[in-house]
């Protein structure tokens, strides 16, 4: 076989060590500073959730425009980090923000796994972090921290709020169905809660592995059980092959569907006939016909030419929450516990209407009922008033 | 036979790791441990491959399920050291015991594919069920300890880890040298002519096979233990063809090989990754990584460590000619 | 489960194992033949579907002429990369093999990457291929998977037609059975492997495409596939295509009834079919018999 005798380690090889230690010292060397205050994004620039942390990033920015482009009087330095929506490579790119470049605040996710590991990091750490979307509910459940709040919701609570209106409707079976991942689990486990809170029944769970899309099978087994009502959770290009192939099957004619908003955020357009009628909830409406709402998407469409959407309005709540912490401490990003007590202590005035912080640092919000028609999820009324995640496992 | 190296490089190597932490920041020390991970799986296959000529791709399904059991086993106090590492040593090993009785009763690519297959196998279990949080993985809330000992300290984990990453080397060594390393050996060259020895080869091979799993899934426990957080991907075949990669770039039949494929695979990706080294292309660093294999495998088979016999030869050729 | 459910789930399952038997049938000729272990087979099938979806715009309600132009497209590549890339690969040990073609499914990855992206893509089918029939009480079974399953059949039977009736066919078997005395004889071996490895491309590439609208189109897609496909080898046997037709076949009824049963399990139902099979029958189910 092919074996050499070797004494030394060759030249060559130690110069390459060598030269790949110095390269990455001099990057390390890079991350210290005073003055700005470092924002680091942790967000899918790439990817099946690239449009979402693009529009996150935007609506941050935008409220950071809107107060003059400082913080606490202090200039902004912005930090980037793509997670390719990853969990598996979640640890090292966070610790690319916090150890690398050393950020006061970190903003991210979109999936729910990956915020897991930055909160995890942040928690470790104590480095402030903002999440801007990912739901999992662990965020501001097992794991919550002082230093650990979210601008947008929790998986809970979506799923929650839509069970409470099938129970409403007076449906008594139902069958859920979903990715096998946190995001989804979380979603139906609120869904289950209030449905069976209300009265009724789910048989069955379905589910199928993250992001795989072959229904076929599951919807026949649907077909089989032939439940009142199906209760599904997909976001994005699931969500819309799901939505056709249900109707495809011809269950969308004997079997009513509800979904948590995400089925049909974003993707009525290509769901086309398939998705007129159904029903979602969510914490936000397009057409949520308020002067903020309104002067929101205004400016968003003026600054970016594009329509806002859900996770916009999470990105430009997430600035808001911190700006209203930097200026409690008036820029002294040092004086911590001051910062998060006013962070959690602020009434955010969203384009989504105001809400509050729980103490777990998640949003204590309305949750609207909508239902797709023509290309809008158009408002049809208030599903729950203050919905609050219960935050089990917090021990905050 | 696998010729006998000298040990001074070895012991050079295991005292600047140590005083290492010395010179490094914060973010580098991590690299290196994590650079000292790798090179125990590296040296775990390397005994497979290089020594008893199994090439396997499933080999990422043991470190997977030393990490994963290492989270389930420390629970919500983090348990103590040698017991977590235990159970994360023994899980890997028995699946290794299930995966080679099975794939060893198949030769060549047979082999190759099936070894994928049940890794496949594992990663399922872990990514689809229950049993371990899916997708997105699972979090070690406390780590593991052992009276003063805690792994929870950044200069405990180091230590811990080049420690093991010595023994784990000093272990290979000393099993290389021994009868059953030997039987290995000739098993790889010639399988038939030490079955008409009177060697019971599928037993070595399934030993070895063992011992391998066993060695990954420590490295399991010690990657769980360092990232706190693990994840189906750990079991997927991009892991199992990167440690497979580490020991082509190192230069397979040897110990050393294998901790320099481990160092250089993961300075390689680093490297690609950075953006002030590669701008745009960064991103595609895959893409990088890829055309630097082919170009690895087509033109250097034997690893870096052929490298230098490869420049002497040159170089004795043109002293020759003008000698 | 009442009898037209049970119907419907095995339609499920042939139409499943069908189009993996495209994909498998593709690989085990090709490592048959020339014995080489090629990881990027599913990259194939990925640039299929990803064609499938690129191609869409522009051909629009011809469907059919889109599979055509497609397996021609495909064939075309994969006769060049065998050119450039596989011949060198033949002589060279099977380890170096696995790492050339695993550094070349990165490089696929990354190349669909940087031209069409990494979203999810929905593929539509054509209008005339649309709906599905009434099958018992409350569901339609798509007309496209009828299709689907269809042309995998009629594919099926030209394979065996060429490669058991016809003069290249036999050439073919030629040059499996024995590589240099087929060449001694006069036959041109490495034109052969070419048209072979085109071949092999075209199969799976060509499962791809009708696979897009069925399961979209996604990064990552041609990994799942290939794993299975090795599985479908390993249990049908090296070189063998009838081996691989019952294999497949097997695999989408474990596969798809292990979903109804077992939910979270069924990821693992297959492996555990193959485990039983290497207990049984180490060689696979046919071993090499055209």
């Amino acid at each position: 076989m092919r074996l050499l005798p070797m004494r030394l380690p060759s030249r060559s090889k130690l110069s390459l060590v060598a030269a790949a230690f110095c390269a990455l010292a001099a990057v390390d060397a890079q991350a210290q500073a005073t003055g700005p205050i470092k924002v680091g994004f942790m967000l899918p620039y790439t990817g099946t959730y690239a449009s979402l942390g693009n529009m996150i990033e935007s609506g941050f920015k935008l409220y950071v425009q809107e107060q003059g482009g400082k913080l606490g009087g202090r200039e902004i330095q912005y930090f980037k980090v793509d997670d390719e929506s990853e969990p598996s490579k979640a640890t090292d790119n966070v610790n690319k923000l916090i150890k690398r470049d050393q950020v006061d605040v970190l903003v991210g996710t979109v999936h729910s796994g990956v915020a897991l590991a930055m909160a995890k990091a942040a928690k470790d750490s104590n480095t402030l972090l903002i999440v801007p979307n990912a739901g999992a509910d662990a965020i501001t459940g097992p794991m919550c921290g002082p230093n650990i709040l979210r601008s947008s919701f929790s998986n809970w609570q979506p799923g929650y709020s839509t069970g409470v209106v099938a129970a409403q409707k007076g449906y008594k079976r139902a069958m859920t169905i979903t990715w096998n991942y946190a995001a989804g689990s979380e979603t139906v486990k609120g869904f289950t809660e209030a449905f069976e809170k209300g009265g009724g029944k789910v048989m069955k769970d379905l589910n199928l592995p993250f992001p795989n899309v072959e229904f076929q099978a599951l919807l026949t087994e649907i077909a089989a059980q032939k439940p009142d009502v199906v209760f599904a959770f997909f976001a994005g290009g699931g969500a819309v092959k799901f939505v056709k192939d249900y109707a495809a099957a011809g269950l969308n004619k004997s079997i009513p569907l509800f979904g948590s908003g995400f089925l049909t955020d974003g993707t009525l357009e290509a769901q086309g006939a398939a998705a007129q009628g159904l029903f979602t909830t969510l914490h936000y409406a397009d057409n949520l016909d308020t002067p903020r709402n309104n002067a929101f998407r205004k400016s968003f469409a003026l600054t970016y030419k594009a329509q806002a959407d859900v996770y916009a309005v999470q990105g430009y709540d997430a600035a808001q929450m911190l700006v209203a912490g930097v200026n409690a401490v008036k820029g002294d990003l040092s004086k911590r516990d001051a910062l998060t007590a006013a962070m959690h202590k602020v009434t955010v005035d969203s384009p989504r209407g105001k809400f509050t912080i729980s103490a777990a640092g998640n949003p204590v919000q309305d949750m609207y009922l909508r239902q797709a028609t023509g290309n809008n999820n158009e408002f049809r009324g208030v599903a729950v008033k203050a919905l609050a995640d219960p935050a089990r496992g917090c021990k905050l | 036979m696998l010729k006998q190296q000298g040990w001074i490089v070895p012991v050079v190597g295991a005292l600047a790791l140590l005083a290492l932490p010395a010179v490094l920041t914060p973010y580098t020390q991590e690299l290196v441990v994590k650079i000292a991970i790798y090179a125990v799986f590296a040296l775990s296959l390397e005994l497979l491959v290089g020594v008893t000529g199994l090439v396997s791709l499933g080999h990422a399904a043991f470190l997977g399920i030393g990490a994963y059991v290492t989270v389930l086993a420390a629970g919500d106090s983090g348990g103590s050291i040698p017991r977590v590492a235990a159970l994360a040593v023994l899980a890997a090993a028995a699946y290794g015991v299930f995966v080679g009785a099975l794939s060893l009763r198949t030769k060549g690519v047979y082999f190759i594919m099936v070894t994928l297959a049940f890794a496949q196998m594992a990663y399922f279990v872990f990514h689809d069920t229950k049993i371990a949080g899916g997708s997105d993985g699972l979090f070690l809330y406390a780590k593991p300890s052992l009276g003063a000992l805690n792994l929870d300290d950044k200069q405990h984990l180091y230590f811990t880890v080049m420690v093991t990453l010595i023994a784990t080397y000093a272990l290979l060594a000393l099993l290389m040298r021994s009868r059953f390393g030997h039987a290995l050996a000739g098993i790889r060259v010639n399988e038939q002519r030490m079955r008409a020895a009177g060697f019971a080869t599928f037993g070595y091979k399934l030993a070895a096979f063992v011992i391998a799993a066993a060695l990954a899934g420590l490295a399991g426990f010690l990657l769980a233990v360092k990232d706190g957080a693990v994840n189906p991907e750990l079991l997927s075949w991009h892991e199992s063809g990167a440690v497979l990669l580490m020991l082509i770039l190192g230069g397979i039949g040897s110990l050393r090989g294998a901790v320099i494929g481990a160092i250089a695979f993961t300075l390689l990706k680093e490297l690609f990754q950075l953006d002030a080294l590669l701008g745009p292309l960064a991103a595609h660093w895959q893409l990088t990584l890829g055309f630097t294999i082919i170009g690895f495998v087509a033109l250097l088979p034997k690893g870096l460590i052929g490298l230098r016999a490869r420049l002497a030869g040159v170089g004795a050729r043109a002293g020759a000619q003008h000698g | 489960m009442d009898l037209p459910i049970f119907l419907v789930q095995c339609l499920n399952a042939v139409q499943y194992g069908l189009l993996l038997f495209l994909v498998a049938s593709g690989l085990t000729l090709i490592f048959g033949i020339m014995g080489v272990i090629n990881l990027a087979h599913g990259s194939f099938y990925m640039i299929g579907a990803y064609l499938a979806f690129v191609l869409a715009p522009y051909f629009g309600e011809w469907y059919l002429t889109k599979l055509l132009v497609g397996v021609a497209l495909s064939a075309v590549f994969g006769f060049v990369l065998e050119w450039l890339f596989f011949s060198f690969l033949y002589q060279r040990e099977h380890l170096q093999q696995v790492l050339m073609t695993y550094a070349l499914i990165l490089v696929f990855e990354e190349a669909r990457s940087l031209l069409v992206g990494n979203d999810v893509h929905g593929v539509v089918t054509p209008e005339w291929l649309a709906g599905g029939f009434q099958l018992g009480g409350l569901m339609s079974y798509p007309w496209y998977r009828v299709f689907a399953s269809v042309a995998c059949v009629l594919i099926a039977l030209g394979l065996y037609f060429v490669v058991n009736r016809t003069r290249l066919g036999m050439m073919i078997r030629a040059g499996a059975s024995n590589r240099d005395m087929a060449r001694g004889l006069g036959l041109d071996i490495k034109l052969l492997y070419r048209i072979v490895f085109a071949g092999g491309v075209a199969l799976a590439a060509l499962a791809g495409m009708i696979a897009a609208p069925l399961s979209s189109v996604y990064p990552g897609m041609g990994g799942s596939v290939l794993i299975i496909c090795f599985v479908v080898v390993v249990i049908g046997g090296i070189g063998s295509i009838t081996g691989a037709l019952i294999a497949s076949l097997l695999v989408g009824f474990v596969d798809t009834f292990g979903k109804v049963f077992f939910a979270e399990y069924s990821g693992v139902g297959v492996y555990l079919l193959m485990a039983v099979v290497l207990v049984w029958r180490p060689e696979g189910l046919m071993k090499r018999a055209y």
